[in-house]
């Protein structure tokens, strides 16, 4: 590749994370906004692009153009994306291309949505049943967890990793959700507790399941020539790629390798390193297994060996690759599209010192990755301290 | 009400086969592809596709015992098994497992039975364990 990126992470904001009944989908957004823009040492007039994502609790067919009428701005360039929990890393990619290009100077990503608190908790499993083929797989109850349980199931088999390594990476993400004052989940738990949570589909039980969380998270990318106006221009797009194999699970070409492959590569050939260059690592855990397949996939682990790695802490924070410091899905919080953009902004977190108890030490090249759908839609993004 | 299927060019023909008693797939009479689900062209090639019978054989790639129910249509059938199934002749399905005999096990053969629906239009095929 001969494009070398330019793009920085000029600004990040999270809300709190969890049951926020007092807030809108549109209010979340707001609330995003306006931490990043603080974060950036911006204003909101400053913001030339915006890029949205999707509300299942407002499913607006035009959210960006209803956010920017919200929030009283008309920038240059605006559109929304629905790449399911590929969506965040994939915003931060389509900004890096719109700065880069000249096409705006400093261009909002800003995902959110009300999941916990706007919609019952059977509103939200249906509408998540939605993914599933209309004809070959919603007709058979298949559920999102009930999809990733048939991966887990497939991998279990092919590896010999077990139910206890997957209950690991539930525990280790926990731990680090301890770590991060804006959790949804911060009550330490058990190898014991995991095991013995509700099965929801086998093998997968409640605790290797993600949250359901309000939430929302925005990140400000800004073109390079804009640093002086910065307030902590210190991270900077170093790769991004995606990797995009089917959507449903019946059209998977397989279950133990996916998109996140490709996407890893391609992000990894674009900057110009390697896998064990890697600081800290960001990857969509939606479900305990999710983040096991993909760490072999990607090519962290070896085939079979992510999972006694998770069991052995190799994961936490002092491990050989610190994997979702902020508690990932699992435990920080999943409020829709917002739920992979927290991952990109707990990299930019690391990459600056800003973590505290949860700061992974000389973090200067990290690693964010998201998958939508059943492991579908991947994006891929390698982020460095500049 | 559960969710039930709503054919459109592309399947159906698979949908007029269930409810005969068959199971259809495409075959590309190009290359020889076999795929599913159904579509206008052959994902290999480009090619013509024409509608095979399958003779409802094949093994377990994966399965789930599925616990919690993805909308108030399915709270009565929990637990179900759901598999999905390497078909002989090289296509995959997702079916539910109906009245397993033994656990199931990835590899296990199985082969399709057809189930009528609230809708008579349509019956959806099912897997039972080989030997049922
Ligand atoms: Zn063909």
């Amino acid at each position: 590749m001969t494009h070398r990126h330019s793009a920085l992470l000029s600004g990040v904001g999270n809300t709190r994370v969890g049951a926020l009944p007092e807030a809108s989908c549109l209010g979340l957004h707001a609330q995003a906004t306006q931490g990043a823009l603080a974060d950036a040492g911006l204003s909101l007039r400053d913001v030339d692009g915006v890029i949205c994502a999707y509300s299942f609790v407002e499913p607006y067919p035009m959210l960006s153009s209803v956010f920017c009428e919200y929030m009283g701005i008309q920038p240059a360039v605006t559109f929304s994306l629905q790449l399911g929990g590929a969506t965040g890393a994939t915003m931060i990619m389509q900004a890096a291309a719109l700065v880069e290009a000249g096409y705006a100077r400093h261009v909002l990503c800003v995902t959110a949505d009300n999941r916990l608190s706007g919609m019952s908790r059977d509103g939200a499993v249906a509408a998540l049943a939605g993914f599933g083929h209309p004809e070959f797989e919603v007709p058979y109850g298949l559920s999102i967890p009930a999809a990733y349980a048939l991966v887990a199931q497939r991998y279990l088999h092919e590896t010999g990793a077990t139910v206890e390594q997957l209950a690991a990476i539930a525990v280790q993400h926990r731990a680090h959700a301890a770590l991060h004052p804006d959790a949804h989940q911060r009550t330490p738990i058990t190898l014991d507790e995991v095991m013995h949570s509700r099965t929801i589909a086998s093998p997968l039980r409640l605790l290797d399941c993600c949250l359901i969380s309000d939430g929302g998270a925005a990140v400000i990318v800004s073109a390079a020539d804009t640093a002086a106006d910065l307030r902590a221009p210190r991270v900077r797009l170093l790769g991004a790629g995606q990797g995009h194999t089917h959507e449903h699970l019946i059209a998977a070409p397989s279950l133990t390798d996916f998109g996140c492959k490709q996407a890893a590569a391609r992000a990894f050939a674009r900057a110009g390193v390697k896998t064990t260059d890697i600081d800290v690592a960001e990857i969509y855990d939606s479900f305990t297994i999710t983040l096991l397949v993909e760490l072999e996939s990607i090519g962290f682990f070896q085939r079979g060996e992510a999972g006694p790695a998770a069991a052995r802490g190799e994961l936490g924070l002092n491990g050989r690759l610190p994997c979702n410091t902020h508690g990932g899905l699992l435990s920080f919080g999943h409020s829709g599209a917002a739920g992979g953009m927290f991952h990109v902004v707990e990299a930019v977190r690391q990459l600056r010192g800003e973590c505290g108890a949860r700061q992974v030490r000389d973090a200067e090249l990290a690693f964010v990755h998201g998958d939508g759908g059943v492991l579908s839609a991947h994006c891929s993004l390698v982020l460095v301290r500049a | 009400m559960m969710p039930l299927p709503h054919p459109n060019a592309d399947s159906r023909a698979y949908w007029e086969g269930t409810a005969l008693g068959e199971l259809r797939y495409q075959r590309c009479s190009d290359c020889g592809h076999a795929q599913f689900p159904p579509r206008a062209v052959c994902l290999r090639c480009a090619g013509a596709l024409q509608w095979a019978r399958s003779a409802g054989q094949g093994s377990i790639h994966s399965y789930t015992v599925v616990a919690r129910a993805p909308s108030a249509a399915f709270k009565s059938a929990v637990p179900y098994v759901l598999v999905l199934v390497d078909m002989d002749e090289g296509f995959r399905l997702l079916l539910t497992l109906r009245d397993p005999q033994t656990a199931p096990t990835i590899g296990q053969r199985v082969r399709v039975v057809f189930e009528s629906t609230e809708d008579p239009a349509i019956c959806l095929p099912q897997a039972v364990q080989d030997g049922d």
